[in-house]
């Protein structure tokens, strides 16, 4: 197997289903000759041809609407948001034209519409969001976020096969940072499926994304003090794997939620009340979180690090609830 | 006048009789409180509605707005859809999850409309892109009003259309009034194809009440997309002869306006001309009637007789798999042990 980076296994998976399937095709600014602004379509353009890898103009509206045509009539496409960031663009495309048209009248709108999300490369308020929470509360629309090498294959593969509009949150922080073995053979990581990153008993740290490291961080020197964190990646956000989240919440009955987006109304809120509601009685302890203070992503390194979640906060945070 | 036959004529003149009658019994029904939500009639605009749609192919798609109910039904749109569709009944295209003429059918090339306005453009731009991949020759139409092609999303749309050359077509209905503001206030020109010029495409300006115009220069639309020649920006001039929707009493609009359009009615115009030119007797026109009247009692019956839906679908198709799989449910199950 060889060793692959984050970024290079979505290239991977793009490049592989777009052999698979010819149906598959990509359009975005800036994805053709030059590659994409990180470089994720590198290549693609003398592989596959200017009518597989199209270069638009700067309209995200457009870019979603047209892959949401393109999908209604059979095709598969996969529309990047240069920044995640710039999805916003779309939100009528995504929230009211893609999630409802299955349930309005029938017709499926299998695209996916990935890019850069996220923080830490002091990209500013505009270029480091994490978007997730805008389009969590929709019905219709599934999202997903991967945080190893492995995963990033496995759910860009799902995601252009599933038959419903799929948000492919890809943590820009990862991209060249962390590197695993990846199967070169064909596999799919299941839409739905949170992975138990390491197990444990004395409490239950839910995390996604680059958050994920910094809590498996945190357990390691959790461990050093002999509370036993069990981690779990959701993966998938929308719609969440409540078997996973259920079971490991009753199993130890403290819960610390960690997510890099702003708090309020962020999707930690609605993991904690589904805990509540479905397995109060085995709670030992209130369910926290860590999370982004409620302001814009900042630019300065200092105030950027003191906005994003760190390591030292979920150990606290963790330390404290073991001990309740 | 001159490029349809006689049986074009009458057939188009079909449709648009059809259209009218349609809507009059909605409006029954709306008055009777059968209709559940809003009633938006096309009155005055039966005839580009038509004419634009009559002059596509099978195999080309077209995304109707509110008022083109027309184009729907020179697409083999049947009245009983329209009717159970307006009623919520669980016989309706959508069944009763969508109103007013909020439905399609890749199948049958008709993509439904969103209340969004000018979402319809990218979307179809997209399906336009597709038929080029798919060396389909398809072309893809679509309509906005006036007060449309002031959001950003016409713009993206009808840009990313030129640039690509797709085969989209767009009918621009100035009907003068969005709501109720009037067209001044929306742009600040005077022909919407005008904004043709900005995207390099081609743009033109008709009689929207002349059903020959409409089809003529739809027809032209048509073939430059089929040659590759990309998208055209068609605009149709018109006017709606009603309120917004049937709340609305329209009493921003001056009532000469409502004259001077009234003298101007494209069905009125259409039967002037075919008895002008001997196309078609008295008879021949009753006879038309009496067939529309038939057609629309017998389906307007259908869709009072149909159930309203079961509670039960309002779950069913927000996942392919069935919403079935995520429920949001207060069940306590066993499973969840401490171990």
């Amino acid at each position: 197997m060889a060793v692959l980076t984050y970024l290079e296994a979505i290239r991977q998976g793009l490049w592989e289903e777009m052999e698979r399937d010819e149906r598959v095709f990509l359009l975005g600014e800036d994805i053709g000759v030059y590659g994409g602004a990180f470089k994720v379509t590198e290549g693609f353009l003398e592989h596959f041809g200017e009518e597989r890898v199209i270069d638009t103009p700067i309209s995200e509206a457009a870019i979603v609407g047209a892959a949401i045509g393109a999908a209604l009539l059979g095709m598969r496409p996969v529309a990047e948001m240069q920044f995640i960031d710039f999805i916003s663009c779309a939100f009528d495309q995504i929230t009211n034209m893609a999630a409802k048209s299955r349930y309005r009248w029938g017709a499926g709108v299998p695209i996916v519409v990935r890019g850069p999300c996220g923080g830490g490369v002091h990209g500013g308020p505009f270029h480091s969001q994490n978007v997730e929470a805008y389009f969590f509360h929709t019905p219709g629309l599934k999202i997903v976020e991967p945080a190893t090498a492995y995963d990033a294959k496995g759910l860009i593969k799902a995601a252009i096969r599933d038959e419903d509009p799929v948000l492919y949150f890809e943590h820009k922080y990862l991209y060249r940072r962390i590197k695993e073995e990846v199967p070169e053979e064909d596999y799919i990581v299941p839409i739905g499926k949170a992975a138990i990153r390491r197990p444990g008993k004395d409490l239950t740290i839910i995390s996604y994304g680059w958050m994920l490291h910094k809590s498996l961080d945190a357990a390691h020197q959790l461990a050093a003090e002999g509370i036993d964190a069990e981690v779990i990646d959701l993966r998938t956000l929308l719609p969440l794997d409540d078997e996973t989240i259920l079971s490991s919440a009753a199993k130890t009955g403290k819960v610390l939620i960690v997510h890099e987006d702003t708090r309020t109304g962020g999707i930690a809120g609605e993991i904690a009340l589904r805990i509540t509601e479905r397995v109060f009685e085995y709670l030992d302890g209130p369910i926290l979180r860590v999370t982004a203070p409620d302001t814009p992503v900042p630019y300065s390194p200092p105030l950027e690090e003191f906005f994003l979640p760190q390591v030292e906060e979920i150990v606290a945070a963790a330390r404290w609830l073991a001990l309740y | 006048m001159g490029i349809l036959t006689r049986e074009q004529l009458l057939e188009i003149y079909y449709y648009m009789k059809l259209t009218r009658t349609i809507e009059e019994r909605l409006t029954h029904l709306y008055r009777q409180g059968k209709i559940v939500g809003g009633l938006y009639r096309s009155l005055g605009q039966e005839g580009e509605s038509v004419a634009s749609a009559y002059a596509l192919e099978p195999g080309d798609f077209i995304a109707p707005m509110i008022r083109n109910l027309g184009s729907l039904l020179v697409r083999g749109v049947k009245p009983w859809e329209i009717f159970t569709q307006y009623m919520a009944r669980g016989t309706s295209p959508t069944r009763g999850k969508d109103s007013v003429v909020h439905f399609g059918s890749v199948e049958r090339g008709i993509i439904p409309p969103i209340s969004h306005l000018g979402d319809l453009i990218p979307v179809m731009a997209g399906i336009a892109l597709a038929s080029k991949m798919k060396r389909l020759r398809s072309v893809a139409l679509t309509y906005i009003g006036d007060g449309g092609t002031s959001t950003g999303v016409f713009h993206e749309g009808l840009n990313f259309a030129a640039v690509f050359k797709l085969p989209l077509i767009v009918v621009a209905e100035d009907n003068g009034y969005a709501y109720s503001t009037p067209k001044h206030k929306q742009m600040a020109i005077e022909n919407i194809a005008d904004r043709a010029i900005g995207y390099g495409i081609f743009g033109e300006t008709v009689d929207g009440n002349d059903v020959e115009a409409v089809y003529a220069a739809t027809r032209r639309a048509v073939e430059r997309a089929r040659q590759g020649l990309g998208p055209t920006l068609l605009e149709v001039k018109t006017f709606r002869m009603r309120g917004h929707a049937e709340h609305d009493d329209a009493r921003y609009v001056p009532a000469e306006l409502f004259e001077h359009w009234r003298q101007k009615d494209p069905i009125d115009r259409l039967v002037r001309y075919l008895r002008e030119n001997n196309l078609a007797s008295e008879d021949d026109l009753a006879g038309i009637d009496s067939r529309i009247d038939a057609e629309v009692e017998h389906d307007l019956r259908y869709a009072e007789q149909s159930p309203m839906p079961d509670p039960s679908i309002a779950l069913q198709d927000v996942y392919y798999e069935g919403v079935g799989s995520f429920p949001p449910s207060l069940e306590r199950e066993p499973t969840y042990r401490r171990t």
